[in-house]
């Protein structure tokens, strides 16, 4: 009672000022400030250019869009360099989206395989070498794999496509003429190899979080490797393989330079994925460019807001989905 | 439990155990379905050594499948179907960078030599035989080196401000568009450095605009990578400098950074090799140039992935050896940076004291 009184009657704290706040936290020194200030400066510079990168792109589109006879969204054409221009992204939002989709149809099954393969599965000593390997596959230019793709890969695609064709040639989706196949099948395959790093390297992270006391107790029940993986590793990391394939999307979405050497494109939506044709955002940029106009570049640079803008949602919402489960970030995948 | 117990003991231990396959069942299976596939691929005359490959890979999961249902029962089976399903998938992955590398080793050699390196594209028409990088080294190498001096300080002091300072909606906001940054599509990027250099200041292309656009790939790589190191070494270090009386500032830089260089020079140089092999904004904003030109703040450049775009696009025999040469260059390159950058790393890396 007497220690409780004691403390009603102490004066109460002086109300604390900015000053001595800031004194608190060891920042008054000059030294200080002018360092606080430079890192600040530069965390708010990035944003800054992000915040530019949206501004100048769209001041850029919409002169473009002002001139368009066209309609941006559903016109089959890109005569940007014509008088009046006439352009719309059908075709390209078509081609970007199904060899996407091609990419990681392909590449998220792998992934996953060689994630829990190194994580679960491959001897101790040799997942560290496994997962450099990997690494390895993310360090290729995407240039090489352009070149590559496009001179060694796709000549070695006619047999399966015609095999294809001969099989399920009927649905029209898989039906080949011959001939070169610079395909969206083809593109959707090379993105599928470029984009397999990412992928492997986030549900790897993902599954090595797995809470072992789970999986020891399905072992101690008498499960089986497999069982162990589908019971409580796989539900687990969900959310994790979900996010990593997001961020590969992203990838694939906006890979240029791989497309523009693989593909050759035309301004159709054909039913055929394995004949070639089509076109993406990217690629479009990248093939256009060199004789566009200036009004011709305008054009591109609102083609490229879109595929901006499309990135930004993919890449932010798989950003949030894993900063919402776990601290971590593949960035350095 | 003791009721269990006179069960137990009227079975002999030995059937307890559930029946299994024996260790070299696999390996036997795997051997007679390689010679199987090579028989079937002999004796339907199929060329392709992938489809041999193939049919070995699927006789493989099926035999080895049937043999653990008879043996071992269903649920063996079908963990051993999925072990050799992973397993797949790995060699799956390793297939294509073999056979990349492979490929642009063996072409790429015929025209590579020290000739190649050190001459330009100047006045060799792209049909003919002959010409070199020398101009797409020097270009790419001052860009590269230009992206650094812009991107280095501003990824450091941000992943400082983030570790060290950050706290609130700002550093919130900072971590994570720079996660959403590393995202930005390459040609985007060269975009933007267009529409405001090129199109609306009206500067014209080169080296210069090619390395901005590169730096805006680069900084959150750095960044990114930088926070993780520094997230690495001990408060006690942090705490045993402050509490002498030295500045935070002094601290940062005298104790903080000194102990987790290792690796940030790795990060640094893992993002260099990232956006040496970028080929869209170098695309967009350097343009083409066969001469060698060594001032990277005028005219057009050359640059290493933009040539190998160029032999390949030109379309001859002697420009496709060019391009194989160049990709050989390239590749080269990067994966000396990698393996330095990854040899530092080991070799400095930080004591956690944890």
């Amino acid at each position: 009672m007497d220690i409780a009184t004691q403390t009603e009657t102490a004066p109460p704290p002086p109300p604390v000022t900015t000053e001595q706040k800031r004194a608190s936290r060891g920042a008054t020194r000059p030294g200080d400030r002018i360092f606080l200030g430079l890192s600040r400066g530069s965390g708010i510079l990035l944003l800054v250019i992000m915040a530019a990168i949206a501004a100048f792109l769209t001041y850029r589109a919409g002169l473009a869009l002002a001139d368009n006879t066209g309609n941006f969204l559903t016109t089959f054409e890109w005569d940007a360099n014509a008088i009046p221009p006439k352009f719309g992204i059908a075709v390209l939002a078509f081609g970007t989206v199904v060899s996407s989709i091609i990419a990681l149809v392909i590449a998220v099954p792998v992934a996953v395989g060689i994630a829990l393969f190194i994580s679960h599965y491959a001897p101790r000593k040799l997942a560290a070498p496994i997962a450099y390997v990997i690494d390895l596959l993310a360090a290729v230019p995407s240039i090489v794999y352009g070149l590559w793709g496009a001179l060694v890969v796709a000549p070695n695609l006619t047999g399966l496509y015609s095999w294809l064709d001969s099989v399920l040639g009927w649905t029209g989706i898989f039906s080949y003429q011959g001939g070169a196949p610079r395909s969206l099948m083809t593109v959707g395959i090379l993105l599928a190899i470029m984009i397999l790093p990412i992928i492997t390297n986030v549900s790897r992270e993902v599954f090595l979080q797995a809470p072992k006391m789970h999986e020891e107790a399905a072992l101690a029940l008498g499960a089986t490797r497999w069982e162990v993986i589908r019971m409580s590793v796989i539900p687990f990391g969900r959310s994790g393989i979900i996010s990593a394939s997001m961020l590969g999307l992203g990838r694939a979405l906006g890979e240029t330079i791989a497309v523009a050497t693989v593909l050759s494109p035309n301004f159709l939506i054909g039913a055929s994925l394995l004949d070639p044709g089509g076109g993406t955002f990217a690629q479009n940029i990248a093939s256009k460019f060199n004789e566009a106009s200036e009004y011709g570049r305008d054009a591109l640079i609102a083609s490229g807001l879109v595929l901006f803008l499309i990135t930004l949602l993919v890449n932010g919402a798989a950003r949030m989905i894993i900063a919402r489960r776990k601290e971590y970030s593949g960035a350095n995948a | 439990m003791s009721t269990t117990a006179p069960t137990a003991q009227a079975v002999t231990p030995d059937t307890l155990r559930a029946p299994r396959l024996p260790r070299w069942a696999s390996p036997l299976v795997a051997l007679g379905s390689a010679a199987a596939a090579v028989g079937v691929g002999l004796g339907t005359g199929l060329h392709s050594r992938v489809q041999w490959g193939l049919i070995a890979a699927l006789l493989f999961v099926v035999a080895s499948y049937v043999l653990a249902t008879v043996v071992e029962g269903k649920r063996q089976a079908k963990d051993r179907f999925a072990t050799s399903m992973v397993w797949m998938t790995f060699l799956l992955a390793v297939i294509p960078l073999a056979s990349l590398i492979w490929e642009t080793v063996e072409r790429g050699s015929k025209v590579f030599s020290p000739y190649f390196l050190s001459h330009s594209m100047g006045v060799v028409a792209d049909r003919e035989v002959g010409g070199g990088i020398n101009h797409a080294i020097i270009g790419t190498l001052q860009q590269v080196a230009l992206a650094s001096l812009i991107a280095v300080p501003i990824g450091l002091l941000t992943a400082i401000y983030l570790v060290e300072y950050g706290r609130g909606k700002l550093a919130k906001a900072v971590t994570f568009f720079v996660d959403v940054m590393t995202g930005i599509p390459s040609i985007v990027a060269g975009l933007f450095v267009l529409s405001f250099w090129i199109l609306i200041l009206g500067f014209d292309f080169s080296g210069w605009a090619g390395a901005m656009a590169l730096s805006i790939l680069m900084m959150p790589v750095v960044v990114r990578s930088t926070e993780e190191m520094l997230k690495l070494v001990p408060n006690e270090l942090r705490e045993a400098s402050l509490a002498l009386g030295v500045p935070k500032w002094r601290t940062i830089l005298k104790v903080v950074l000194p102990t987790a260089i290792g690796g940030i020079t790795t990060g640094v140089m893992l993002a260099v090799a990232r956006i040496a092999g970028e080929t869209a904004p170098v695309l967009l904003l350097v343009w083409v140039n066969p001469f060698i030109n060594t001032n990277p703040f005028d005219g057009a450049q050359g640059s290493l992935p933009l040539y190998i775009y160029q032999q390949y696009a030109a379309g001859s025999e002697a420009s496709y050896d060019r391009a194989w040469a160049a990709a050989l260059a390239l590749i080269g390159f990067i994966m000396i940076l990698n393996l330095v950058a990854r040899g530092i790393a080991r070799w400095k890396a930080p004591k956690t004291g944890r």
